[in-house]
């Protein structure tokens, strides 16, 4: 697992589900073909509603026309985050789109649960709502080992929630490479 | 953990699969799979990382043991859904998989989770996965189920085994008598709009009670099918000789009943009495933002939808058609039964010599074919899905932004017989004033 991750912050609200976070019309692309899965990453949270669309401010895109990449790294949530269907496309999307790490208040199990064994990207907890303490484009960065988070363009850290047993798989890069570690295949 | 201390039906299941003498919620344990589900949707990309991670000739852990039905975006004329589709016959002839219900053959089943059922291969005390989060429909039969993802899917169908983190149980424990315009959809609409979208986040739900025991599998199911709206891993419902019913039916084996101990923790109780119950709808665009279906006559929706796991089961159908029968709709309505078997019931089952079909199209609504339907959208040429100004109640599941296809639609979520009640008055209708 990275020291540092750093870059911009996406802000949304609660109960994003997984419909906001990658559209049902698009799951007919397969996530196995390297072409194919960039398309995940192009429609990537393109379902939000535009006035929810990179909060303060609503009716920014989280990836811009005709790119399959973003340039927020960092996604910082409220509640439920990921809430609905149990697509892994939804991580996918993220992390196809660039993301590394999310900062939610919580998470919908079965979201959480891809985001760590498909090694796809980082959920973190935060220990109180911070959706109003970061405005979209603000610099964030998270120490992965003290698990403090910094919003360098408002000045200030928090602690984040340590990761518990998910940090072993995520260390390990997800379930596959954790279970042969343990030598459980 | 105090040793005496009972265990719910949920830690009872994981243990006897964990090998172990008993565990407490919060401890994180490897399982055995029974059965592993999947579908269009998520099939290849579980099959891609299956070969990926076992090899491109592997065999699957157990061939019996694995289930595919695709469901999804079957009725379309989209290439990568036929793609799709290509690869899971591909992979099925492979494997030799006696369980791959293709479709466009004689095969076809329709929504994965009642067709589980219907194919008999739920049994109580079971652990079932699937790649859909709705799998916990199962639990309608006693039995652990749950939703999972296209790598923990790929793990189990190359290993069989799962870890699992051991819930807390919440109970809700149902009593009295559903007044008939009232429908097990109205209740779990209830019980989300009471606890939230994440009021179940990681816990069971275990729905008891006398009110639930009176309840048909298809009613269980409906209740069970919806509580991942409420967040959680998995809803559970002790069997009772009307299950036992339903799999002897359909299929001779031997399974066991597993109870919860009067001594088991529960992390809190919630009570219901159905005889307060009244039609509910939940508003766009969250399954737990819930008014009663009366208060709600102001709108005037531009279809009514009957169909998905949730909603398009035989009884969800027989319903609507008792409301629907010698009436006419004012709405456009779409009718989608869950499977072929509920499909074929549309011509075999009668109202006062009528049957369900010809009620339907003498009422003025349109039948699909059995499949996932417009429930979440799907591809441009999914029958009845949502175009942008639509206004859609549904008997379906969810209602986030876009869910039924644009994003500039919105769904409102209700029983069969509000649908179909709203369908005749032309506005959200509590279906109460045709009882």
């Amino acid at each position: 697992m990275k020291r540092i991750i750093k870059g911009l912050a996406y802000v949304v609200g609660d109960d994003i589900d997984t419909d906001q976070i990658i559209p049902a019309q698009y799951l007919v692309y397969d996530v196995n073909d390297p072409e194919e899965r960039k398309i995940f990453g192009r429609y990537a949270l393109s379902g939000i509603p535009d006035e929810k669309a990179g909060l303060p401010f609503g009716n920014i895109s989280f990836v811009s026309e005709g790119g399959d990449r973003s340039s927020y790294k960092i996604i910082i949530a409220g509640k439920n985050f990921g809430c609905g269907s149990s697509r892994e496309h939804a991580p996918i999307a993220l992390a196809e789109a660039g993301v590394e790490a999310i900062i939610a208040l919580s998470y919908a199990r079965i979201f959480y649960r891809n985001a760590v064994d498909g090694g796809l990207l980082i959920p973190y907890e935060s220990r109180k709502d911070i959706t109003d303490r970061v405005n979209t484009g603000d610099m964030i960065e998270i120490d992965t080992k003290s698990c403090i988070v910094t919003n360098h363009s408002k000045n200030w850290k928090s602690s984040l929630n340590p990761l518990g047993p998910a940090e072993e798989i995520i260390s390990a890069g997800g379930l596959f490479q954790y279970a042969r570690r343990k030598k459980i295949i | 953990m105090v040793k005496d201390r009972g265990m719910t039906i949920t830690e009872k299941i994981i243990t006897a699969h964990a090998n172990r003498e008993n565990v407490a919620a919060g401890e994180i344990v490897w399982v055995d799979i029974d059965l592993l589900m999947t579908h269009d949707v998520c099939g290849p990309g579980t099959i891609g990382i299956f070969k990926n991670e076992f090899g491109t000739n592997a065999t699957v852990w157990d061939r019996e043991r694995i289930v595919i039905l695709p469901d999804h975006y079957i009725f379309t004329e989209d290439a990568h859904a036929k793609r799709n589709l290509e690869v899971l016959r591909t992979f099925a002839k492979q494997q030799n998989l006696p369980h791959f219900f293709d479709a466009g053959s004689d095969r076809y089943r329709g929504v994965c989770h009642i067709a589980l059922a219907e194919l008999g291969l739920l049994r109580p005390g079971m652990i079932v996965v699937g790649t859909d989060s709705h799998t916990c429909t199962a639990g309608a039969f006693g039995l652990f189920a749950t939703g999972i993802g296209n790598t923990d899917a790929g793990f189990v169908m190359g290993t069989g085994k799962l870890w699992l983190k051991i819930p807390k149980t919440i109970r809700v424990i149902v009593e009295g008598e559903m007044s008939p315009h009232v429908m097990a959809k109205d209740l779990i609409l209830t019980i989300i709009g009471d606890i939230g979208l994440d009021g179940a986040s990681y816990m069971a739900m275990e729905i008891c009670g006398e009110a639930v025991r009176n309840m048909n599998m298809d009613e269980r199911m409906t209740l069970c099918n919806m509580a991942v709206e409420a967040g959680a891993k998995n809803c559970i419902i002790e069997p009772d000789a009307k299950t036992v019913e339903w799999i002897r039916s359909r299929m001779n084996c031997d399974f066991q009943i597993i109870r919860s101990d009067l001594s088991a923790r529960f992390e809190k109780s919630l009570y219901y009495d159905l005889s307060k119950l009244t039609p509910v709808v939940a508003r766009p665009f969250s399954p737990d933002n819930i008014l009663p279906a009366s208060s709600l006559e102001e709108v005037i929706p531009t279809q009514c939808y009957i169909g998905s796991c949730t909603g398009g089961k035989i009884t969800d159908l027989v319903s609507a058609a008792h409301i629907l029968k010698d009436r006419k709709v004012q709405i456009n309505t779409k009718v989608v039964p869950a499977t072929v078997e509920v499909e074929q019931e549309l011509i075999t089952r009668k109202l006062d010599g009528r049957t369900l079909r010809e009620i339907f199209l003498d009422a003025g609504a349109e039948i699909g074919p059995p499949s996932c339907g417009a429930c979440l959208g799907g591809p441009p040429d999914t029958f009845g899905r949502l175009s942008d100004g639509d206004i859609c109640i549904s008997t379906t599941n969810r209602n986030f932004p876009g869910r039924m296809g644009s994003p500039n639609s919105a769904v409102y979520l209700a029983s069969p017989l509000t649908v179909a009640a709203t369908a005749i008055s032309g506005k959200i209708t509590d279906p109460g004033i045709f009882f």
